[in-house]
């Protein structure tokens, strides 16, 4: 799996997407932005840590940033502690997305997504670059590029 | 020269790979040129193949190999031509491509002829590299060439091929053993190449040495998993092996991580010979010195820095140092003093390249920044000194007003700024006209391994670097120590000093920092746990801990970038178990040591104390006290021993002198105002200071805090013992003045260095030191000590009463003032020629081996700390004995 840089579609070529839920939202980051999906062990609490962050932990001899997703994209913290994150290299650090439960590998063309709903949040408009419908859920796919935006505005503040 | 010695073994092998580079760089640009995309950095590719051709030819020049030298210098002057705008045509690509052929083949020649160059010589290819510069095509000399080549061809092809084994043995990673003997040194079978190195070691590129480490972190964490599994089964058949796997993977990660570490010594091996050719083909006579070449480095540091240590090093006997005619006229020594000083700090590595040479020439250096168009006659005049010297790492930028084949062609500076800031690293520039230069490498740890203490506090790990841990110490109430309080603010009593402390637990604002009524915990009286005493940029203080579990060898990890925010952590590290914990930083602690009232640490104000470090260096840890009065006064912690409670009654008088029995020996006590009346029966504080053995006490109501600031006094005071009021801790303080305490009990103090002054009249001693906290604190001290200090408030002022016939027999002088620092004072001293004998004593508020050997070096006589009253009066003494002293004042 590589972490290689997300390219436009031209063609109707199906992508594939890894889905996850949080707080019973269903999202989707493209395929090759993920370098892989962990357990959550033996976090590293860091004190005097910004808000948005877990904390750090070992994943095979490389130091990974735990992101606490819920709170970036300003969810009410869970009753669970998340167990399970999608790795996304960036930077050549590697970042855990937290989130509550793993879904299938979607693929999809261009055609089947829809774009966001104007309605929808400023900011979220802006994470979200499109809907797609699976099944019964609503799947929203996120540009994960923005996500880290989110992340490095929340470090600051 | 006869045979093969390690430093042509590893030349060989660069330059094997440099002209291996230079090959696939020349292609590269070929065909991209060719390809008319026009999009890429054709500037960056040519000023490295030039970079490279220099470094070549410097190389050669210094091993006496005149072939390739010369051959290097002419394809360097046509790559030079490029960079100055010249086009890429064929012809030059193909004759650089001709000169690199050659020059392997004279490599591989070298190689087997046991380090000399072949006969013959390279006029061909040089006159085909001329042509091309010319514009003209080379085929005729090519020719020539080629037919040179056919000649040759029975050694050419053999040759090349065992060099790289050969010359790579002795720079391959061997884990802890010495570098094995060059096989290339056993003449006699040298000649045929075969198997000739690699018996006993191999070079292994560093990504392997990465992966390996990588995958034995997981072996590590697969091993923990299963140990935890084996816990809770009691089936034992397999414990027996699970141990034995348990300890060979320990092993393994041990070896695998020493396989990355190498002294920086390796990357010195061949200074002495650089220096020693320069210093005879210029005619200068130098001296290097090498301190810390035990300092360990990962092997990917030090690859980075080798290259610019050595165009550091000869930049500095090339440049950096005056002819020896220059330096007698100059009154300095006549040998030239280069000084190579490693060492670990504060998760850094430090490689200071000092010399004692004509110093940088600001004038020079501004003039050339302008005429290169990098900054505007009006701007440079309001740049500050650092910013002006950080010109010289500009691509091309030289000052040498000669090109020597050593140096001078402004390559070198931005080579090494590129190299170290490609690890992570930076070079701090210190220069003082006369006086010297210090160019100092600072390369961040983060490759590095390094012992620290594993502490504990609530159930957490950290990390602090041994190297700044002085010493360890066990808390407990009635125990050998014990925290004490003082207005909150912990403090410890360690050999005689008071320490401030800092918990680590409120600091970090750790889960058990608060109470069940979320009140804060401080530390006190009743703590127990382990306090460390700390070192950190010239500060002592302590930091208290619950557990001390044991020391350990990290591997320093950068820290994530969203947390490099925190200054009071440095990094982070994998422990032998898999787990992350944080590095302490005791940097960033200790701006925390300073506001003990308000326990979160204050982010803002740790940015500051890294980008104004000389502002740091002059605050200083205050008692705040009363007495006489409801002023806050104030008095510089390093100055107090103990903090004492006394009952008054139990003081003993004689002759007006109060006494107190203390440690088994009287004191005297001294008081603010009035005498306390005798009969009283309050316990008041006591501030002890001590000196060699004596003691005095001074006598105060009440203690109130211990602030961190700066002391510039704003008001000066008439009243007796007070300097004046200054803002400490944003509101006033009045400072108090410890030399009017010292007259006090002085009989007692200062009895046997009065006696031997009286005999000879009071020497005039010069001090000069901007603050006037300092001129106030040292002129007392001075005076004491039979004396007669002269104060000025800077060295232009000093100048001018020097000039106007003062003859002092000692000059102090501050290193840190505004405008002409100590150096340049000393500097301007030593041009006056009555002065050529008087010792010029340095007086710093940091004190470090280093500071005090640099002072040294630079012409300071001696090197005293401010605060230590009795070394700077030992140091008068001693320079102004009969013998030293031909300029004493009348």
């Amino acid at each position: 799996m590589s972490a290689a840089s997300r390219k436009e579609n031209h063609a109707d070529k199906p992508d594939g997407f890894v889905t996850a839920r949080l707080a019973n939202h269903w999202f989707a980051v493209p395929i090759d932005a993920v370098h892989e999906v962990f357990l959550l062990n033996r976090i590293t609490k860091v004190p005097l840590s910004p808000p948005g962050l877990i904390g750090v932990l070992n994943l095979r001899g490389r130091i990974v940033t735990a992101l606490n997703t819920r709170q970036i994209l300003g969810f009410p913290s869970g009753t669970t502690t998340p167990t399970i994150a999608i790795g996304i290299e960036r930077g050549h650090e590697l970042f855990g997305l937290a989130v509550d439960e793993m879904g299938d590998v979607l693929t999809s063309t261009r055609s089947e997504r829809e774009r966001a709903p104007s309605n929808l949040d400023k900011r979220w408009r802006d994470l979200v670059t499109g809907v797609q419908r699976v099944d019964d859920q609503l799947v929203l796919i996120v540009e994960v590029e923005r996500l880290f935006e989110d992340v490095v505005s929340l470090v600051a503040a | 020269m006869d045979g093969i010695d390690d430093l042509l073994a590893e030349f060989i092998t660069d330059t094997t790979e440099s002209l291996e580079r230079v090959d696939e760089r020349l292609v590269e640009l070929e065909g991209r040129s060719s390809d008319e995309a026009g999009d890429f950095d054709s500037g960056a590719m040519v000023n490295d193949l030039f970079r490279m051709m220099h470094t070549i030819k410097g190389t050669c020049g210094f091993l006496g190999l005149n072939r390739m030298a010369g051959l290097a210098h002419v394809a360097e002057n046509l790559m030079d031509g490029l960079r100055n705008g010249a086009k890429l045509t064929a012809p030059i690509t193909e004759a650089m491509l001709l000169s690199v052929d050659r020059l392997k083949w004279l490599l591989g020649e070298i190689e087997s002829g046991q380090g000399t160059e072949p006969e013959g010589n390279d006029d061909d290819v040089i006159s085909a590299l001329k042509a091309a510069a010319e514009g003209k095509s080379p085929s005729a000399a090519k020719a020539a060439a080629q037919a040179e080549a056919a000649t040759a061809a029975p050694a050419a092809p053999a040759a090349p091929a065992p060099a790289p084994a050969a010359a790579k043995a002795p720079s391959a990673p061997a884990a802890k053993a010495p570098p094995p003997k060059p096989a290339g040194g056993d003449k006699g079978e040298g000649g045929d190449g075969g198997e000739r190195a690699g018996d006993s070691s191999i070079r292994v590129s560093v990504e392997t040495l990465e992966h390996l480490m990588t995958v034995v972190s997981e072996l590590v964490l697969t091993r923990n998993e299963l140990t935890e599994i084996m816990r809770n089964d009691e089936g034992t058949t397999h414990k027996l092996a699970l141990q034995r796997l348990s300890s060979v993977t320990g092993e393994l990660q041990q070896a695998v991580m020493s396989t990355r570490m190498q002294p920086i010594g390796n990357a010195w091996r061949k200074l002495p010979r650089i220096v020693r050719d320069v210093s005879s083909a210029l005619g200068k006579k130098i001296e290097l010195e090498m301190n810390g070449s035990e300092t360990e480095l990962d092997r990917q540091v030090l690859e980075a820095i080798k290259d610019p240590l050595m165009h550091m090093v000869r930049n500095a006997a090339d440049h950096g140092l005056e002819t020896t005619r220059d330096r007698i006229a100059a009154g300095k020594p006549e040998k030239g003093r280069i000084t190579l000083n490693a060492y670990h700090e504060g998760g850094q590595i430090l490689v200071e390249i000092a010399d004692d040479g004509k110093g940088l020439d600001i004038d020079k250096i501004k003039a050339k920044a302008v005429e290169r168009g990098l900054v505007s006659a009006e701007e440079i005049e309001r740049m500050s000194n650092e910013q002006i010297f950080a010109f010289i790492f500009d691509a091309g930028f030289s000052t040498a007003a000669q090109v020597t084949s050593v140096s001078g062609r402004g390559v070198g500076m931005d080579v090494v700024q590129s190299n170290v800031e490609r690890i992570g690293g930076y070079i701090d520039v210190r220069s003082a006209p006369g006086v010297g230069s210090v160019f100092t490498l600072k390369i961040p740890l983060t490759l590095a391994i390094s012992r620290a203490l594993i502490v504990g506090v609530d159930d957490q790990d950290f990390a602090v670097p041994q190297t700044s841990v002085d010493e360890l110490l066990k808390v407990e109430p009635g125990g050998a120590h014990s925290i004490k309080v003082i207005k909150n603010a912990p403090v410890l009593r360690s050999r005689d000093r008071l320490l401030p402390v800092v918990d680590l637990r409120g600091l970090l604002n750790m889960p058990g920092a608060v109470d069940e009524n979320g009140k804060p915990r401080t530390a006190d009286e009743t703590t127990e746990g382990f306090v460390m005493v700390i070192m950190a940029r010239g500060t002592r203080f302590g930091m208290l801990v619950d557990t001390v579990l044991r020391t350990e060898e990290i591997v320093v990890k950068p820290m994530p970038v969203v947390l490099r925010g925190l200054e009071v952590f440095s990094g982070s590290t994998i422990l032998g178990d898999g787990r992350v914990i944080m590095i302490i930083d005791p940097n960033g602690m200790r701006s925390a040591a300073s506001s003990t009232s308000d326990s979160s640490i204050q982010g803002g104000a740790a940015k500051q104390a890294e980008v104004e470090p000389e502002l740091l260096r002059n605050s200083q840890l205050l008692l705040m006290f009363r007495a006489n009065g409801p002023n806050r006064k104030a008095l510089p912690i390093s100055l107090i021993t103990r903090l004492e409670e006394i009952n008054l009654a139990e003081a003993d008088q004689s002759n007006g002198q109060w006494h107190v029995k203390y440690n088994e020996e009287l004191i005297p006590l001294v008081w603010f105002g009035d005498p306390p009346s005798a009969d009283s029966k309050a316990k008041k504080p006591l501030l002890v200071m001590s000196d060699e053995g004596r003691s005095m006490g001074l006598l105060v109501d009440e203690i109130l805090d211990i602030e961190e600031d700066e002391v510039e006094v704003q008001i000066p005071s008439e009243q007796d013992g007070i300097l004046g009021a200054a803002i400490i801790g944003g509101r006033t303080a009045e400072i108090i003045d410890v030399g009017h305490f010292l007259g006090m009990a002085s009989a007692h103090w200062f009895e046997p260095q009065i006696k031997k002054m009286r005999k000879a009249e009071a020497m005039r001693i010069l001090l000069v030191d901007d603050s006037i906290f300092f001129r106030n604190l040292v002129g007392p001290v001075v005076r004491s000590a039979g004396f007669d200090p002269i104060m000025c408030e800077s060295g232009a002022q000093a100048l001018e009463k020097l000039n106007a016939g003062l003859r002092p027999a000692v000059i102090v002088t501050d290193v840190d003032m505004p405008d002409m620092d100590g150096f340049q004072f000393a500097e301007a001293v030593r041009k006056i020629k009555a002065f050529d004998d008087t010792p010029v004593l340095a007086l710093s508020g940091l004190i470090t081996p280093e500071a005090i050997e640099k002072a040294r070096n630079s012409g300071f006589s001696d090197y005293v700390s401010k605060l230590d009253r009795n070394g700077l009066v030992q140091a008068l003494l001693e320079f102004t004995r009969p013998t030293s002293n031909k300029d004493i004042a009348a």
